[in-house]
């Protein structure tokens, strides 16, 4: 972004300015995440840092809280992290599954009320979370699901799906048809045509929309908070409580687990995407 | 067709529209059968529920079933004078029958709920009542309590003979239909239902304004930027995209707290005492700084994908033509991000319209939202009517929203990410 020579002087006060902008609302949107980081070693149980720490005195940090959140006596992480993994990955199957198969229908030019079943199959994604919650506490209540692994999965489910649909509906837009009639006219059954041709090619919305469910899940809390019961607790959970109750130290170490597993999901995501447009010849 | 026409055949020997038809026909199925699983699953579990919340909302068949001859033998009362005697005898019928199955208590909160002071007369009419002789049963419930014999408290009764209430509704709105059936506002001090309505409008703005006026710049400088910088710092719009949205409210926890960084830092430059540092946290600030930083990412994506499109040489062109940089980018830039910005204000207005996490978590008791309303009737009070009625109310602010941004720029234009 160099300028050129020949910039007047205002022009360059303003670029330099716009430059400042810039910097400071990419450090008010990464710097928050940074600061859980040093806390997490913290040796005491403060949340703010201590003289020893601004003096980087190797006494003053510790593996404590990963320890606390580890071996910890009572301590409910273990349990979390189960079945927010049990949840999120039924959820995940789920949604990409069912997603997958109707975004193959819907991008059918067949397909009769295209807009109105659109909308209800994405509503989940646009209706306020808090809305959702009650309403599908509501059935699982109803149904006997309310405080079972089920129910949650089912709720996630639901609020997977949107993600699966529009990210698979964007693949197959940039999808050449006359491939899978190839197939047909060489003999291949539905079937086989879809598992041989249409998914390796569409592969990799399906793996990104699934990502998206997966985060949805392993984030969600607030139709968990209605629907939970202590068996079922999960991380974002037990954080929630934490966040309300007493903020310990341990709360950071979790935090900081959870930032690195979303820095993989997030290097994942991005070579998934460009994969994807390298193969729908987007290259730029 | 015309008959007169020759119809073209296949060589089945049926006509070719209708073999076209019936093919077409057969795709239609077929198109639908594979979206009809997630739309059933989401119809069921989903859509209907939420048709279940209009039903709560409306309901109000508790008082309808419990006082079942009381109503019907009121039908034929005007409500001006004090009602014949058999309204008094159907009453008493009534009232003996949920004595005997102890649903009385249910009845004297609900009633008490549309007019104080039923409670402590319905508990002496169950005292007395033990006693009462046959026939005449006006002047004996009449003579438990003055109360009995005042004409208010009938029609009150009367009031909740349909099945079908809109009084969670007027609640949510701080409203009551009063004695005569009119509709009124509660008294100025205890209108907390508008001021929550408010003030998420007011957050819901003005988060969407912050996180406009701060993703402009930064989505610009990505599109802009060669490819091998601005991936580098793309990753710091989607690192926060992608972490749990309680890790990023638990540091702002942390930053934002009394003994909290962005504190020390003040007192460091001198802005602030250190034993008056301000309370950053537990209040609407706290709501504003966290959720702006929350949502930021919502306003850039959808920006710079529409800033990517925007070819270069037509600022060159503007230039060229005597356009000074700024009147180049009003007059040639900033109207073609239009979609992007709609996109990007409706993402983040919707979001924050009905945040729940964050406001509860750093908001404390002024810079909570409608939503902490919702959790707080579903959870503590279990008045669920009520909270169903104010999310339907939400709901249909949201989807009013969705129709009027439809109307303006086209909800095709929202892309994600």
């Amino acid at each position: 972004m160099a300028l050129p020579k020949y910039t007047e002087p205002h022009y360059r006060i303003w670029h330099y300015m716009y430059i400042f902008i810039c910097t400071c609302v990419f450090f008010f949107l990464i710097a928050p995440l940074f600061v859980i980081f040093p806390l997490s070693f913290n040796a005491e149980e403060f949340l703010s840092f201590s003289e020893g720490m601004k003096n980087l005195d190797p006494d003053a940090f510790s593996l404590r809280w990963y320890k606390d959140m580890i071996y910890g006596t009572k301590n409910p992480w273990g349990l979390a992290a189960k079945n927010s993994f049990i949840i999120a990955i039924f959820a995940t199957l789920g949604s990409v599954i069912l997603g997958t198969v109707a975004a193959l229908g819907l991008s059918s030019r067949h397909m009769p009320y295209k807009g109105l079943i659109m909308a209800t199959l994405i509503s989940p994604m646009i209706v306020p979370l808090i809305i959702s919650g009650v309403a599908i506490f509501f059935f699982m209540a109803k149904a006997g699901l309310a405080a079972t692994h089920t129910g949650i999965i089912l709720a996630h489910i639901i609020l997977g799906t949107p993600f699966v649909v529009i990210t698979v509906t964007a693949t197959l837009s940039g999808f050449d048809h006359s491939v899978t009639r190839a197939a047909s006219s060489l003999g291949s059954d539905p079937v086989n045509t879809f598992m041989k041709i249409t998914l390796p090619l569409i592969l990799p919305g399906v793996i990104s929309g699934g990502l998206f469910a997966f985060v949805t899940s392993f984030d969600e809390v607030v139709v968990v908070l209605f629907l939970a019961g202590l068996e079922n607790t999960t991380i974002p959970i037990q954080m929630w409580t934490g966040l309300r109750e007493q903020l310990s130290p341990t709360i950071l170490a979790v935090a900081t687990c959870l930032i690195i597993l979303s820095t993989l999901i997030l290097v994942t995501a991005e070579l998934l995407r460009r994969r994807s447009e390298r193969l729908r010849g987007i290259n730029r | 067709m015309s008959s007169e026409t020759r119809q073209i055949l296949t060589t089945d020997g049926i006509p070719l529209e209708v073999s076209l038809k019936k093919a077409e026909r057969k795709n239609k199925i077929k198109a639908f059968l594979l979206v009809a699983p997630l739309l059933l699953f989401l119809l069921i579990t989903y859509i209907f529920p939420i048709g279940d919340m209009l039903l709560r909302s409306v309901d109000d068949k508790m008082v309808t079933e419990m006082l079942p001859k009381t109503f019907k033998s009121m039908e034929d009362w005007d409500g001006n004078e004090m009602p014949p005697e058999e309204v008094f005898e159907a009453f008493y019928l009534d009232f003996q029958k949920l004595v005997e199955e102890k649903r009385d208590g249910k009845l004297s909160t609900q009633l008490n709920y549309t007019k104080n002071g039923f409670k402590s007369i319905l508990k002496k009419l169950r005292r007395k009542a033990k006693n009462f002789e046959e026939g005449n049963y006006k002047e004996q419930i009449m003579a438990v309590h003055k109360r009995w014999a005042d004409v208010e408290y009938w029609r009150a009764i009367k009031r909740r003979a349909p099945a079908f209430t809109s009084s969670k509704y007027l609640k949510g709105m701080d409203m009551y239909k009063n004695e005569e059936g009119k509709i009124v506002s509660v008294e100025e001090d205890r209108r907390i239902h508008r001021v929550l309505w408010l003030r998420t409008l007011e957050i819901a703005f003005f988060v969407t304004l912050l996180c406009f006026l701060m993703a402009y710049p930064i989505a610009h400088l990505l599109a802009t930027l060669p490819m091998k910088y601005s991936n580098l710092l793309m990753i710091c719009v989607l690192l926060p995209f992608w972490t749990s949205l309680l890790v990023r409210t638990a540091s702002w926890m942390i930053l934002l707290q009394q003994q909290g960084v962005v504190n020390d830092f003040f007192v460091m430059i001198g802005l602030v005492a250190d034993d008056n540092r301000p309370e950053m946290m537990y209040n609407k600030t706290g709501t504003y700084v966290a959720m702006t930083q929350i949502l930021l990412p919502f306003m850039v994506l959808p920006l710079y994908s529409v800033m990517k499109t925007i070819s270069p040489s037509l600022m060159r062109a503007g230039k060229s033509l005597g356009g000074t940089p700024f009147v180049t980018f009003w007059k040639v830039y900033f109207p073609l991000t239009i979609p992007g910005i709609g996109a990007g204000c409706l993402l983040v207005f919707i979001l924050a319209i009905g945040y729940y996490i964050t406001p509860a978590l750093v908001g404390g008791a002024s810079g909570t939202l409608i939503s902490n309303q919702i959790a707080f009737h579903m959870k503590s009070t279990l008045d669920w009517s009520f909270a169903s009625a104010m999310g339907l109310m939400l709901l249909a602010g949201v989807l009013a929203i969705y129709w009027i941004y439809n109307k303006l720029v086209g909800i095709d234009n929202i892309k994600l990410g």
